[in-house]
């Protein structure tokens, strides 16, 4: 037995995750006398100890298990006082001497002088308790009982998969125990699952059938590779039960993947919509190929991480998941001015000439990613509020998590609101008068530069609006628009151009395709290319997208 | 939203685009004759006289010496024998975009193409001298494959590659090309469809399971070894002499592709695709079907890139996806505009210019670059919409402009 050790870097990790003070109560002495019972050699005594411990449901005797894995548990003996069980993982320096601080072995807590000093001991007073890797699982499983009781549910649920994965069959009867006192029903649901699936490897085939007709009634898709095991060795009594157990658990997969996908796609849709929304006025009214479009969700992407640092700065924590609500209407007006600019600067000299706009766009976007790269360095990410996070679990396994819900109710009020600005308002009417006929609004006496201008400024507003909704599904990056424009593009020229209702359907249409494409093909990139050969193929049909504009000009 | 009427009413809006049309200069016989014998010392100067100083100005080996003044280094020519390539493919996208009209954002693709095919030749010729001693490309090694794919079987012979070089990107373009220009997609729709083209054949090249080497494409090359009338010779790229070699076989690509342009653009072909790019509409009400002609241009630019990727594979010695890009189809597009589009000269100047200016950049400040480029784009489209060519004619005119008006003043 060494007589002293370094310590650990789990050790000092622990350090930090397990409270150094804890509720101080007198130990039971049943309690104690296992404790002591902890410093022999022999394994089985302290096997027998430990799940003694266990029994107790004590749990202060939490810290003395973690102490014990990790071999932080030993035995003081003081000079001229009784020997006792204490925790010793961190070093401190008395007298230039290396000494211990001790903790006490029941709770955890620093041991204190009645001076409140605290106690430490030097190497040599310590003897380290050690353990075998058996002594050790017996410990984790105990571990993971008591974290069946824990007051979290997320706790508890995490320890009956882990008691599963285990596949330790003395856990049984705790599970049952903790299902029984379960409250919260997807929990229970979860310990039941782990329940039956240790059941799995009782011995006797009756306890066996009743876990796989349970199984079966749960749908659990960790009980198809334990079936799939089962069934080499099990009796034919018992094969006539797994194998249509395992098919209705695939049939509920394949269901459940399939409902996922109708969710995905329209999530992905959604987020299309809201991409080429911006684009289908610039674009698809105006006439201009904005190729900086990416950028400006880019700007509204770095809008939304300033205010969120902002928030960090200045605003007490418990306001700081509202930084998204005030970031919304930030990234709009951030990615607006920038459009107005480029518009004033740039595009209003090339209306008319689709191609040039392509290009200087093009060169725009280059100098807003490199200064985007200068400013902010490669990688940003932007954490998502908290009251966005997690999600609704509609039925077991198949989970819509909120930011996803929050993209498409945020993508349908957009929808409606440039619907409303667009057809139902004076200045929408203004806008659609100059795309229509320029010279005759002009007569008419609309500002046609100041309305160019304005639509210009709106799309780009729109585009950044969208780059505050995509840092809640992925980082923030100075090239974050390239990764989209193409996409964008491919919508806007699906859906016709300068058709609102096109747009939205070729972006939920190409969303679900992709979705499904990439389910079939099991690969994101074959979906692509395959989104792609059916664009094309889809224009030879219809060459002006799937609503196009109607008239007798020729050219469009 | 409502049925829109053409948005192309604006009063800024002229429908023939700006470009530099050297037709009226050519009708006079002095100053033809003065363009032939320019294009035929430029072409002495780029075919025999370049190469001519790297021979004879080269250092002793072994001693001190750095070489004549003039003595262009084996790294210089290198250089200048990858522009030209680059040059090859500005002929190509000249044609298309210039002189038809159709901005097609996919260049990169056809000359990868053509690069890909040099590159699996020249990875089989490698063979049993790669890292692993393997007849399999190392990437294959690495990856597990066993067996050479079928696709991959004939390029170990040097004049099928050479064929496919061709056949690989035309093709390709045929087939898109027929499929678009036949529904009569254009303008903008075909740019946007180019462009997702050019997109998803990178993110397809990218993949491991296409077995062309992933994100890291195609190196490792040693040696070409072409058969001329059975008898094989072996070419070591390593070697000054076949670098040298690669520049003038470049040299020669591209005076061939220009005389060939310049052929086509004079005659009436020619005149039908500039009629195209002014007005498709009432070409076709003439009688002609635009389709048709569209897609042969757009199949021989497509050809002209493959050769152009296939000559600058051994000069580099390395082939990746990355060269087939969304960015780096449209960075080719700005080297016409910065030369001049709609001239063949202009084409060829502003490839030269514009890689020049790149590897000055990268190697002196690298991160002013997209800066640059970014600068370059704009500056060109909205100051000299004509290029480096036209700008003369356009300060005439600016000149000639204001002084008329000083005149009525």
């Amino acid at each position: 037995m060494r007589s002293s050790r370094q310590l650990s870097p789990l050790a000092v990790f622990l350090l930090f995750v397990t409270p150094a003070v804890r509720a101080q109560t007198a130990p039971p002495p049943a309690v104690v006398q296992q404790i002591d019972a902890l410093a022999t050699d022999d394994g089985t005594a302290q096997r027998a100890a430990v799940a003694a411990l266990g029994e107790s449901g004590d749990r202060n005797v939490i810290p003395t298990l973690e102490a014990l894995r990790e071999e932080s548990l030993y035995v003081w003996t003081p000079p001229n006082g009784t020997r006792r069980m204490v925790i010793a993982r961190d070093k401190t320096t008395v007298d230039d001497h290396e000494q211990y601080l001790l903790q006490d072995a029941y709770g955890g807590a620093r041991l204190h002088q009645a001076d409140g000093s605290e106690i430490s001991a030097p190497a040599e007073e310590l003897q380290e308790v050690s353990v075998d890797r058996r002594v050790r699982t017996a410990i984790q499983v105990v571990l993971e009982r008591f974290k069946l009781l824990d007051s979290d549910p997320v706790v508890r649920r995490a320890a009956a998969k882990n008691l599963a994965d285990k596949g330790d069959i003395i856990a049984l009867e705790a599970l049952a125990k903790a299902q029984a006192a379960e409250p919260d029903p997807a929990a229970r649901t979860v310990i039941d699952e782990a329940y039956n699936l240790l059941k799995l490897s009782a011995p006797s085939d009756q306890d066996k059938l009743a876990a796989i007709s349970r199984l079966g009634v749960l749908r659990s898709a960790d009980a198809v590779p334990r079936l799939e095991e089962l069934r080499k060795t099990a009796s034919p009594q018992l094969q006539a039960v797994i194998l249509p157990t395992l098919d209705h658990i695939r049939w509920w997969q394949k269901v459940n993947r399939l409902l996922y996908a109708v969710f995905s796609g329209l999530s992905l849709g959604s987020i299309l919509v809201l991409m080429s929304l911006g684009l289908a006025i610039t674009f698809g009214v105006m006439g201009v190929i904005n190729m900086a479009h990416g950028e400006l969700m880019m700007i509204g992407a770095y809008a939304t991480f300033i205010t969120q640092n902002w928030f960090l700065a200045h605003v007490p924590a418990q306001a700081f998941g509202f930084y998204f609500l005030a970031a919304i209407p930030l990234s709009f007006v951030a990615a607006g001015a920038a459009g107005y600019v480029l518009e004033r600067g740039v595009i209003r000299f090339l209306y008319g000439r689709p191609l040039e706009t392509l290009l200087a766009t093009w060169g725009v976007s280059l100098i807003l990613i490199q200064a985007a790269r200068f400013w902010f360095g490669d990688l940003t990410a932007v954490a998502a509020p908290s009251w966005l996070s997690g999600g609704i679990e509609v039925i077991a396994g198949v989970q819509l998590p909120y930011n996803r819900l929050f993209i498409i109710a945020f993508t349908m009020l957009c929808v409606a609101g440039v619907y409303l600005l667009l057809l139902r308002s004076s200045a929408g009417l203004r806008i659609r008068a100059v795309m229509q006929n320029r010279a005759m609004s002009a007569s008419m006496g609309i500002a046609t530069n100041r309305v160019d201008a304005f639509t210009f400024a709106l799309g780009s507003g729109l585009a950044g609006m969208a780059g505050c909704a995509l840092t809640l599904i992925g980082n923030v990056e100075p090239d974050l628009g390239q990764n989209y424009i193409v996409d964008a593009f491919i919508v806007v020229v699906t859906g016709g151009v300068g058709k609102l209702v096109g747009t939205v359907a070729a972006a939920l249409g190409i969303g679900w395709l992709n979705t499904f494409l990439e389910l079939v093909t099991d690969s994101a990139v074959m979906g692509k290319v395959l989104i792609l050969v059916f664009v094309i193929l889809f224009l030879q049909r219809r060459p002006s997208g799937l609503f196009p504009p109607t008239g007798r000009a020729v050219e469009y | 939203m409502e049925p829109q009427a053409p948005s192309d009413v604006s009063p800024q809006a002229p429908r023939v685009l700006a470009v530099a049309s050297p037709d009226h200069t050519l009708r006079d016989p002095y100053r033809r004759v003065s363009a032939g014998v320019g294009l035929i010392i430029a072409a002495l100067v780029l075919v025999v006289v370049l190469p001519l100083l790297n021979v004879i100005g080269r250092p002793l080996p072994g001693t001190e010496d750095v070489g004549a003044w003039y003595w262009i280094s084996d790294v210089e020519l290198n250089l200048l024998g990858r522009y030209l390539s680059y040059a090859l493919l500005a002929l190509g996208l000249d044609l298309i975009w210039g002189y038809t009209g159709i901005l097609s954002l996919c260049q990169a693709l056809f000359f990868c193409f053509g690069g890909y095919c040099m590159g699996m030749y020249l990875s089989l010729q490698t063979g049993a001298e790669g890292v692993y001693e393997s007849t399999l490309p190392d990437f294959m090694v690495w990856n597990r494959v066993t067996e050479l794919p079928l696709f991959w079987q004939p390029f170990h012979s040097f004049w099928f590659t050479m064929a496919l070089i061709v056949i690989v990107p035309s093709l390709f373009a045929f087939i898109f090309g027929f499929l678009t220009f036949r529904s009569r997609v254009r303008g903008v729709y075909f740019a946007v469809l180019t462009q997702a083209l050019a997109y998803s054949t990178w993110l397809l090249f990218n993949r491991n399971s296409m077995n062309l080497g992933g994100t890291n494409g195609l190196t490792n090359f040693k040696k070409i070894v072409p058969t001329f009338f059975g008898h094989a010779t072996t070419f070591r790229l390593s070697e000054p002499g076949v670098q040298r070699g690669l520049y003038v076989v470049t040299a020669l690509f591209l005076v061939a592709a220009y005389l060939l342009c310049r052929w086509i653009t004079r005659s009436r072909l020619g005149r039908v695709l500039t009629a195209i790019r002014d007005n498709e509409n009432r070409v076709r009400f003439s009688g002609y079907n635009p389709a048709n002609f569209k897609l042969f241009v757009f199949t021989l630019s497509a050809a002209l890139a493959g050769v152009a990727g296939a000559l600058y594979v051994p000069q580099t010695g390395i082939i990746t996806p990355g060269k087939m890009s969304v960015a780096a189809s449209i960075d080719m597009v700005i080297w016409i505009a910065v030369g001049g589009r709609g001239t063949l000269v202009g084409a060829v100047l502003g490839a030269l210019i514009v890689n020049a200016g790149y590897s000055y950049f990268t190697t002196h400040f690298a991160a002013y670059w997209p800066y640059f480029l970014g600068l370059l784009f704009v500056a060109v489209v909205m100051l000299i919409p004509r290029g480096l060519i036209g700008l003369p004619a356009q300060l005439r005119e600016r000149l000639a402009r204001s002084s008329r008006r000083g005149q009525t003043e």
